[in-house]
C-alpha cells in the first residue's frame, strides 16, 4: 500500500470514457508528475484526487483512508491552480488563513501559520495586498502558500507554471523543486511540459488519450521508453525514429537504414536481446535520441558500441550551448547535437557518431517497445 | 499609439464632431423640456397657469403646490396628500427589490456553478417568465394572494413584484457568474467553505456591479408599475402611482395643474435619483455582463 494509491480508477461523461483503469501508487515524499499532451485527462484525474470529480469505478485512498465520496475539505489536501484561484476581495494575508477560518483554527494559530508561511516564501511584505495588486510570480507564491499553510498530506498542483513568462517559470521550478526537498510533502503535479515533468519528478506518469503509458522515474522513461509515444513525447527535441529493417551480418544483428544517396548504411546492435531474432528482415522502427548521434570527437567516452555513419549533412543550426546537425536518414530528417564547435558544414558528406548504447526498437504496427 | 491616431481623428473631423454634439444638444433639451415645464408650473400658483401661461417662469415663485400635493391635496376622497402613497411604495418596493435580488444572486450561483441535471430547463423556464406579460398573470395571482389572505395589502404587492422580478434578475446573475472563474470556487470547497459561506464570502463580494444592475432595473420597474399596484392595492394601500392618478383624477372642484405636476415629479424623483447615484455601475455592470459572459 502507498500513501497514496489510485486503484484501477476509471471516469466517464455520459457514455465516453475519459480515464481507463489508472492505477497508480505514490509513496511518501514522492513527487509524481503526470504529464502529457492537451486532454488527456490529467486534470481530470487530479481532480478526482482532490474530489472535485466524481470517480466512476475504482478507488482512490490517501494514508489507507479509501476517499471515494469524502468532501475536498476533509481529504486532507491542498491544490494550487492553474489560475491560482486567488480570492479577489480578500488580501494576501486573509487568501492564506482562510482555509484554517473555514476548518475551524483560533485566529492566534492562524496568524501564526500564517507568519510561517510568508517567511518561507518571502511575502511578508504583501500580506496586506489584494491579488490584483500583484505580479504574476507573487500570485504564485501566494497560491502556494495557501496551500502550504494547510500542512497536508498530498499536494496537488494543476499546470501551476503556465500562466508565467519563460524565465519566471525556470526560477518557480527551482523553487517548488527546492520547496519539496525542505519539507518532503507528497505531491502530485500535473503539465504538460516535458522539461518540467523531466526536472522535478522523482517518478513520472506519462499519460495520453486517457491511459497511462508509462509510470517510472524520469531516467526510465527517458531511455526506456515504453511505447512510441513515450519516447517521441518525452525530449527536446524529440527522438528521432527511422523506419530501419533488422539483418543479421555475419551472426551479430544490424539495423539497416538508408542514407541521403540512398546507401545502405548498417548499424550493429550489441548484445541484441532474443527478441530481436523475431523480426530479422522485417521493418522496425529505430530510435535514437539526437544527443546520442554526434561528432567522433563529442562522443559519450563511456559509450561501449559507437558506430561511425556516413551520411551528408543538410542543415546546421547553432544553438549556442549545442549545434543541432539535421541529416536525411531513411528519407526522414534525422537531427543530431553536437558540440557547439563541432566542425560541420551543409551540404559537407560527415562521419556521424552513433551511440547504439541508447537505440531503442519498436515494433511499426503495435507502436510498443520491442525488447 | 491609440491617443496619438485619436488626435489625428479628432483634429480630422472637428466640424462633424460639433454637428454631432450640436444634434445631441438639441435631443437632450427636446426630453428635458416636459420635464422643465413640469417643473416651471409646479413652482407657479394656479392662476398662473390657467391664465394661459403655460411656458413662461412664474411671475410669483411659490412651494405650496408641493406642500399641498404632498400632505393636503385630495387622493380620491381623503384629503391626505401623497405622503402615505409615498411610504406605500417605499415599503414595497425595498423588500421586493431585495428579496427578488437576493434569490435571483442565489439562483445565478447555483445555475453557474452547481450544475445539476436540468439546469439549463430551469434557467429557460425562468427566462421564459421575463416574457410574460403582466396581463396574463393578473387573474391567477389575485386568486393566490386570495388563499394567501394578502390580497389588498402591501405584502401582497411585495409578493407580486418579488416573484415577477426573479426572471430578471436570475438572468442577469447567471450571466454575470457565468464568467466568474469556477476555479476560486473550486479553491474555496477545498478550503473547506460551504455553500453559503462561498455564496457570501466569495461570489457577493465581487458582484457590486450586478448588483447594482439588479437594484436599478428592478427598482425602476416596482416604483414605476401601475397595473399590479391598482390590481392587487386598493385604498390606503396603494402605491405612489395609483395615488397619481387619483391625485389629478379627484373630480371635486378645479383641476390643480400646479400641485399635479409637482405630485408628478415627487412619484418620478426616487428612480431619478437611483439612477444618478448608480448609473455608472448600471453602465459597468451591463458591460461586464455582456463582454464575458
Ligand atoms: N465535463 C465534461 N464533460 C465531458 N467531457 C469532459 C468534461 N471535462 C473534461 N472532459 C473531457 O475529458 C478529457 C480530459 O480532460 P482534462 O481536462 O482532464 O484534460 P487535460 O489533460 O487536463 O488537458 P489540458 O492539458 O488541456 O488541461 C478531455 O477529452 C475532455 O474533453
Ligand atoms: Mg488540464
Amino acid at each position: 500500500m502507498g500513501f497514496l494509491d489510485i486503484n484501477n480508477v476509471t471516469k466517464s461523461y455520459g457514455a465516453v470514457e475519459v480515464l481507463h483503469k489508472v492505477d497508480i501508487e505514490v509513496q511518501e515524499g514522492e513527487f509524481l508528475v503526470l504529464v502529457g499532451p492537451s486532454g488527456c485527462g490529467k486534470s481530470t484525474l487530479l481532480n478526482m484526487i482532490a474530489g472535485l470529480e466524481g470517480i466512476t469505478s475504482g478507488e482512490i485512498a490517501i494514508r489507507d483512508r479509501v476517499v471515494n465520496g469524502v468532501h475536498p475539505s476533509k481529504r486532507n489536501i491542498a491544490m494550487v491552480f492553474q489560475s491560482y484561484a486567488l480570492y479577489p476581495n480578500m488580501t494576501v494575508g486573509q487568501n492564506i488563513t482562510f482555509g484554517l477560518e473555514m476548518h475551524g483554527v483560533p485566529k492566534a494559530d492562524r496568524d501564526r501559520a500564517m507568519a510561517d508561511v510568508a517567511k518561507l516564501l518571502q511575502i511578508e511584505n504583501l500580506l496586506d495586498r489584494k491579488p490584483g495588486q500583484l505580479s504574476g510570480g507573487q500570485r504564485q507564491r501566494v497560491a502556494m502558500g495557501r496551500a502550504l499553510v494547510r500542512n497536508p498530506d498530498v499536494f496537488l498542483f494543476d499546470e501551476p507554471l503556465s500562466n508565467l513568462d519563460a524565465k519566471l517559470r525556470v526560477d518557480m521550478r527551482t523553487e517548488i523543486k527546492k520547496l519539496h526537498q525542505k519539507l518532503g510533502t507528497t505531491i502530485v503535479y500535473v503539465t504538460h511540459d516535458q522539461i518540467e515533468a523531466m526536472t522535478l519528478s522523482t517518478r513520472i506518469a506519462v499519460m495520453y488519450d486517457g491511459y497511462v503509458q508509462q509510470l517510472g522515474t524520469p531516467k526510465e522513461i527517458y531511455d526506456n521508453p515504453a511505447n512510441l509515444f513515450v519516447a517521441s513525447f518525452m525530449g527536446s527535441p524529440s527522438m528521432n525514429v527511422l523506419p530501419a529493417r533488422l539483418r543479421d551480418l555475419n551472426g551479430e544483428i544490424h539495423a539497416e537504414i538508408t542514407g541521403a544517396e540512398d546507401q545502405s548504411l548498417h548499424l550493429r546492435i550489441e548484445n541484441a536481446p532474443e527478441s530481436y531474432r523475431a523480426y530479422l528482415d522485417a521493418e522496425v522502427m529505430l530510435g535514437i535520441r539526437p544527443e546520442a548521434i554526434t561528432d567522433p570527437e563529442g562522443a559519450d567516452r563511456n559509450a561501449r558500441n559507437i558506430q561511425s555513419l556516413h551520411n551528408t549533412v543538410s542543415v546546421t543550426e547553432p544553438a549556442g550551448a549545442d549545434t543541432f546537425v539535421s541529416t536525411t536518414l531513411s528519407g526522414k530528417d534525422c537531427i543530431a547535437r553536437m558540440r557547439a564547435d563541432a566542425d560541420v558544414h551543409p551540404g559537407q558528406a560527415f562521419d556521424f557518431a552513433v551511440n547504439m548504447d541508447k537505440a531503442v526498437l519498436f515494433d511499426p504496427k503495435t507502436e510498443e517497445r520491442i525488447g | 499609439m491609440a491617443i496619438a491616431s485619436a488626435d489625428t481623428a479628432i483634429r480630422s473631423s472637428s466640424f462633424s464632431r460639433v454637428l454631432i454634439y450640436l444634434v445631441l444638444l438639441l435631443f437632450a433639451l427636446f426630453y428635458l423640456l416636459p420635464f422643465g415645464i413640469m417643473l416651471v408650473n409646479s413652482l407657479k400658483p394656479l392662476e398662473e397657469i390657467t391664465g394661459g401661461n403655460m411656458v413662461s417662469l412664474p411671475r410669483e415663485w411659490t412651494i405650496a403646490p408641493w406642500l399641498s400635493a404632498w400632505s393636503t391635496a385630495q387622493i380620491g376622497v381623503e384629503p391626505t396628500g401623497l405622503r402615505p402613497y409615498f411610504i406605500n411604495s417605499i415599503v414595497m418596493a425595498v423588500p421586493a427589490v431585495a428579496l427578488s435580488t437576493i434569490v435571483g444572486a442565489l439562483n445565478g450561483y447555483v445555475l453557474t456553478k452547481w450544475q445539476f441535471r436540468g439546469a439549463t430547463l430551469i434557467f429557460g423556464l425562468l427566462l421564459f417568465s421575463c416574457f410574460i406579460p403582466f396581463q396574463i398573470v393578473l387573474i391567477p395571482m389575485a386568486r393566490i394572494l386570495g388563499i394567501l389572505d394578502i390580497a389588498g395589502t402591501t405584502t401582497g404587492l411585495i409578493l407580486v413584484h418579488f416573484v415577477y422580478g426573479i426572471g430578471f434578475t436570475t438572468l442577469y446573475f447567471r450571466n454575470y457568474y457565468a464568467a466568474f472563474p469556477t476555479e476560486l470556487v473550486r479553491a474555496a470547497q477545498i478550503d473547506g467553505a460551504g455553500f453559503f459561506q462561498i455564496f457570501w464570502r466569495i461570489m457577493l463580494p465581487s458582484s457590486g456591479p450586478i448588483i447594482a444592475v439588479s437594484c436599478i432595473w428592478q427598482f425602476t420597474n416596482i416604483w414605476n408599475d401601475f397595473l399590479f399596484g391598482a390590481s392587487f392595492a386598493s385604498g390606503g394601500s396603494a402605491p405612489m402611482t395609483v395615488a397619481l392618478n387619483n391625485l389629478v383624477n379627484s373630480s371635486t372642484g378645479v383641476r390643480e395643474y400646479n400641485v399635479h405636476f409637482a405630485g408628478a415629479i415627487m412619484a418620478a424623483a426616487p428612480t431619478l435619483l437611483v439612477y444618478i447615484v448608480a448609473g455608472r455601475y448600471f453602465v459597468r455592470g451591463l458591460m461586464a455582463g455582456s463582454v464575458k459572459g
